[in-house]
């Protein structure tokens, strides 16, 4: 599945929750959101055929 | 997951709360949580006029937003550091939220007022980028309150900026900054602006939430220079703590605050002096920052440009 990261389009294995997601890429929950098809998601959201996720980073400088 | 409130779908989990919320009951969770911090911690009176630090990231222009929302009245301050696009666009995002919100701001141009932009300063006086910036900051944020008629600076640190912070100062036991670290640092009458940071308790998770769900329009990209910095690192660390328990973040700087209650009252002052020069605050004659801009022979001509949003403002 393609997804979304930090502004880049990557190709992972697919997964079937947001959790595993993070888990895949090894991303910590505590610095990154989720979003699919443009609304935000928990980490139990199931992905369905044709999602758009996409992942944002949540730390910044300074 | 459900919200915890409305039982309806949850958008996020928020562990540290063990709680998860939707959309429309997070927003009024966060929103509260600055309301509920300013009224508790006292950091804004009736007679306060409020002049907030935006950069173009998510925490200052959320908390600008949420400020004006909740009926405290702000206008804005950008510093221009001269990193071209960087600079730039963060800019047009300030714009941007200064005609939404129809409150007017300041730039200050860091290469008209001193010839050159943050990285060339910081060469010059032998400083990091960051820390020459940070001095740069204070000093001018000050300094506009001064000129323009604002007794208080508001900040957008978060709960992690707060966090790296406190554990850089404690790891090398920085005693002189470890009691400064506090949510406000009161005022000095015609000297030094009170500070505030009404984002002190929300984490920086919450406050990426908050934007994205607000359709804030901020700058996603980090300052270049800020690649690297031990702040980063810091915060990093405290996320796999957070992870592993859920809360640590908030423990750690609740802590600090009923620490530092008690040592502010022990902490003898000692007595304070005034640049000669500017009026900031200083030990010596004169302050850090003139004396530094002296030493390297840097020309400094301190304006405001101020822009007015592209809607009349009614007040
Ligand atoms: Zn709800
Ligand atoms: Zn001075």
């Amino acid at each position: 599945m393609k997804v979304e990261f930090n502004g880049k389009s990557i190709e992972i294995k697919k997964v079937s929750t947001v959790s595993k997601l993070l888990e895949e890429l090894a991303i910590n929950r505590e610095t990154h959101l989720v979003i699919v098809n443009n609304r935000l998601v928990t980490e139990d959201y199931r992905f369905n055929q044709d999602d758009k996720a996409k992942i944002i980073k949540v730390v910044s400088g300074g | 997951m459900k919200c915890k409130v409305c039982g309806g779908k949850a958008v996020i989990s928020l562990r540290a709360y063990n709680s998860a919320l939707c959309e429309k009951d997070f927003i009024s969770f966060l929103e509260n949580r600055v309301f509920k911090t300013i009224k508790k911690y006292k950091l804004i009176n009736d007679k306060d006029k409020l002049l907030i630090a935006v950069s173009g990231g998510k925490d200052s222009l959320s908390l600008w937003y949420i400020l004006n929302k909740l009926g405290f009245n702000a206008d804005g301050m950008y510093i221009d550091l001269g990193i071209g696009g960087y600079s730039d666009l963060s800019l047009e995002k300030v714009k941007k939220m200064s005609d939404m919100l129809k409150r007017p701001f300041y730039t200050f141009h860091l290469n008209d007022a001193m010839g050159k932009g943050i990285e060339a300063i910081s060469k010059k006086i032998k400083r990091t980028t960051c820390s020459a910036c940070g001095m740069i900051k204070r000093y001018i944020m000050n300094r506009v309150c001064l000129d323009k008629g604002y007794n208080v600076i508001v900040t957008g640190h978060n709960l992690d900026d707060e966090a790296s912070a406190l554990m850089g100062n404690l790891l090398y036991w920085k005693e002189e900054y470890l009691w400064k670290k506090g949510m406000m640092l009161n005022e000095e009458e015609g000297h030094l602006s009170k500070k505030i940071k009404p984002l002190f308790l929300c984490s920086e998770r919450e406050m990426a939430a908050y934007a994205v769900l607000c359709g804030i329009d901020y700058i996603y990209d980090e300052c270049p220079f800020s690649i690297g910095a031990k702040s980063l690192f810091y915060k990093e660390l405290l996320n796999r703590l957070e992870d592993n328990s859920p809360g640590t973040k908030l423990q750690f700087l609740k802590g600090y605050l009923k620490f530092i209650r008690q040592m502010n009252i022990e902490k003898n002052r000692r007595e304070m002096k005034y640049c000669i020069n500017c009026g900031y605050p200083t030990v010596s004659d004169k302050c850090n920052f003139c004396r530094i801009m002296e030493k390297y022979g840097i020309e400094r001509n301190i304006i405001f440009e101020e822009y007015r949003p592209t809607y009349e403002v009614f007040e």
